[in-house]
């Protein structure tokens, strides 16, 4: 069965496409980019209007699936990343049990692929239970297919154990995500350490709990020659490292969340907890450097850090409340406001943060639209304006700072392999 | 009582009281005047009157505090409402029961005021969204202790006859504390200004942009001594050397202990506020907590009256019934 986008507007960095143009799909793969394609008998979407882009990549998603199936599942989490333009997600390790062995992730390999929604990877853990004190099968958990390994949700604190993950993961090529936050200066903090928290009488979080282990891993990265890929970056500082260690040419990449590029911790209020989140959003100043960052390449991607929760737990107290918000229904809107609406970014360029290099980081074949690849797209209504309204939210975590919020740009559709979305 | 705003325009229309912050000056003088008409019935021999007969009053206190909760309670007895005294667990999220169930559980007994204290910023605000009843915050976390700061408020005017231009200095740990807070906010409405003094790891950032600039820091206790109206000291817990915030408390004493040769440089008529229990020989020495400045005793006297006002004022019973205020 063949199927013919037409008449769409087609951003695809990677081949450096963007204008009107006819894609055909064939047994789920891209057969034909052409200005103007007939095809008698596919079945036609008729893009116009829209914008045509490849599937997005999200390198940081939680799916709580083992372990926490009241947070979210496979299946839950696929849906709700189709709903957002997500064609492929990466999984993050802190599940219950915490994927730190073949077995693991092969469990989610399965039902990922009996679902068929979208494309689901897997990031191993590094050490075993992420309790951070002996390395995990490092050969095992990539034969299994995982695109990286990461303790996120802690970081790997201890220096040596670090040097040696990195030291060992050059066999394979590919990054430890690290999740930067040095735990003693974290020091059980909720927000940001700055004047909100001052007022709120919270615990606060400086920036340096994340710059200083942004600083000694890209020392051990200089040392080993290893591959950091630094997520969910949120302060000024750790940005600025960065940027000079890539002038150095340390192997080093990173990711920003949309809810850090749009929000500063004033998003709290009173003790709101749709804005408790880790690392805490923090003040302009990190946040222009965020956007910054984004913009001059110093920060490589986008990526969601989607962390659902139930109601229950985030309908406690700001101290008891679990960090962490709702982000893939989400992310194109935030983005599309915060970046496309002030002219900071352009469609293509935002494109290839959202699809093209957070696919190049995990190694894998998509975040683009050649003949041959799977026809993983995203059609977007550029401009089209919605509300968010997490009760209609795919994920089962229906917190979020942006609830209510109008945002630009909706996802219309999203074909994973040539499928529609939930079809 | 005649304040700086003498004129009583101000109408109580809250639902809550959760903190100083978002009350305006004619409200908190609105409170500090209708506990003045309240003190008196504290001396009477039948110390009741029935302004709140048939309302109940629930002192819900997820941290214990001895003094607030029989403060509270004797207050709500002598405005004749009912009042039911609830321990309930620390960290209830960890026993499988979160707070706005106990909440939600108490509401369907039908009571019409939820007296909340929890160890965690924040509480009484999460309650308040959820419930109908009215909520009186007695305290969270570090974030506000509002009838604290009511009560002093109350005294320091009682005793100086004003709170406008006062000086007042809030010696000890600002860091954790939701009655330096409180007072922050209180103080700067009324026109008093604020000087915060302890050791630079007691002090949270940014504090001197709360309180619309009538806020200044000092780590020299000589500078918060020289000068002040008040001296109103934080109790420092043990918790805090643990912490690595103070090297040990003996040295606390040393630096920042109210001492009675320290009052020397004191003007001769300042008072000496706390809001207890008092560390004695820790932030104040024991000559000074009983001696003549001190105005301790008479703070846990007006915080009954300020408490009566409190309830008075969040149950509605301004808005009817008047026997009791005038
Ligand atoms: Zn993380």
């Amino acid at each position: 069965m063949k199927l013919l986008i037409k008449g769409g507007h087609v951003v695809d960095p990677a081949n450096r496409r963007d204008g009107r143009t006819d894609i055909l799909i064939d047994r789920g793969k891209i057969v034909d980019v052409h200005a103007s394609i007939l095809a008698d008998g596919a079945k036609t979407i008729d893009a116009s209007g829209k914008l045509v882009t490849p599937g997005f990549v999200d390198l940081h998603t939680h799916l709580r699936e083992p372990g926490r199936e009241d947070k979210e599942t496979i299946e839950t989490g696929a849906r709700a990343a189709l709903r957002g333009g997500f064609t492929t997600v990466c999984a993050m390790p802190n599940t219950t049990p915490a994927i730190d062995q073949r077995g693991t992730v092969d469990l989610v390999h399965r039902e990922a692929e009996r679902l068929g929604l979208v494309t689901v990877k897997v990031v191993g853990a590094i050490t075993r239970g992420r309790a951070g004190n002996e390395l995990t099968d490092f050969a095992e958990l990539f034969d299994a297919g995982c695109v990286a390994l990461s303790d996120d949700g802690s970081a790997v604190a201890n220096g040596f154990l670090m040097r040696r993950a990195l030291e060992y993961a050059k066999l394979f090529g590919r990054p430890l995500i690290q999740h930067a936050e040095e735990p003693t200066l974290f020091a059980n903090g909720v927000m940001n350490e700055g004047l909100v928290s001052t007022t709120l009488g919270l615990r606060g979080i400086p920036g340096e709990s994340e710059s200083v282990m942004v600083a000694r891993d890209i020392a051990l990265a200089e040392l080993t020659g290893g591959w950091v890929h630094v997520a969910h970056l949120s302060s000024a500082k750790s940005v600025e490292m960065i940027r000079q260690a890539k002038r150095r040419d340390v192997r080093v990449t990173a990711e920003v969340t949309p809810h850090h590029l749009a929000l500063t911790e004033e998003a709290i209020g009173e003790f709101d907890t749709r804005a408790k989140v880790n690392p805490p959003l923090r003040a302009e100043e990190d946040r222009q450097a965020l956007i910054e960052g984004l913009r001059d390449g110093t920060i490589d991607c986008i990526a969601t850090d989607h962390a659902p929760h139930t109601d229950w737990e985030k309908e406690a107290d700001f101290d008891s409340a679990p960090f962490g918000i709702s982000g893939l229904e989400t992310a194109l809107g935030v983005c599309a406001h915060t970046l496309i609406a002030p002219k900071l970014l352009t469609w293509p360029q935002l494109i290839e943060r959202l699809a093209v290099n957070p696919a190049r980081i995990a190694g894998i074949e998509a975040g683009t639209l050649n003949i041959g690849a799977w026809a993983d797209v995203a059609i977007i209504d550029p401009n089209a304006t919605w509300t968010v309204e997490p009760k209609h939210f795919s994920s089962k975590g229906r917190h979020t700072p942006f609830a209510g919020r109008q945002l630009p740009a909706a996802v219309v559709t999203a074909l994973h392999h040539g499928a529609e979305a939930g079809r | 009582m005649a304040t700086e705003h003498a004129e009583q325009t101000a109408q109580w229309t809250k639902k809550d009281l959760l903190g100083l912050r978002h009350l305006t000056p004619e409200e908190i003088t609105l409170v500090l005047h209708t506990a003045a008409s309240f003190r008196d019935i504290s001396l009477r021999p039948i110390k009741k009157v029935p302004a709140l007969r048939g309302k109940t009053i629930v002192n819900l206190f997820f941290e214990p505090s001895t003094r607030t909760r029989t403060s509270f309670e004797l207050a709500a007895k002598r405005l004749s409402a009912d009042i039911v005294n609830i321990a309930a667990a620390g960290s209830s999220l960890s026993k499988g029961e979160t707070v706005l169930d106990t909440v939600r559980n108490l509401e369907a007994m039908k009571v019409d005021v939820l007296v909340v204290r929890h160890a965690a910023a924040g509480v009484p605000h999460l309650i308040a969204q959820h419930a109908a009843s009215s909520v009186i915050n007695a305290g969270d976390g570090a974030h506000e202790h509002p009838t604290q700061a009511l009560l002093d408020l109350f005294t320091m005017h009682e005793k100086k006859g004003r709170v406008t231009g006062l000086q007042v200095s809030i010696i000890g740990d600002i860091a954790h504390s939701r009655v330096a807070r409180s007072n922050i906010w209180g103080l700067t409405k009324l026109g008093a200004r604020v000087t915060l003094c302890g050791p630079p790891t007691l002090i949270p950032p940014h504090v001197e942009q709360l309180g619309q600039g009538g806020v200044r820091v000092t780590h020299q206790l000589e500078e918060a001594i020289r000068g002040a109206d008040v001296l109103m000291l934080l109790r420092i817990q043990h918790e805090r050397q643990e912490a690595q915030l103070v090297p040990s408390l003996r040295e606390f004493r040393l630096h920042y202990g109210i001492t009675r040769e320290r009052l020397a440089s004191a003007k001769p008529d300042v008072l000496i506020m706390h809001p207890g229990p008092v560390n004695r020989g820790v932030e104040l020495d024991s000559d000074v907590a009983d001696g003549p400045y001190s105005v301790i005793l008479d703070q846990v006297t007006n915080g009954l009256a300020v408490r009566m006002a409190v309830l008075y004022l969040v149950s509605g019973a301004s808005r009817g019934d008047h026997e009791a205020a005038d």
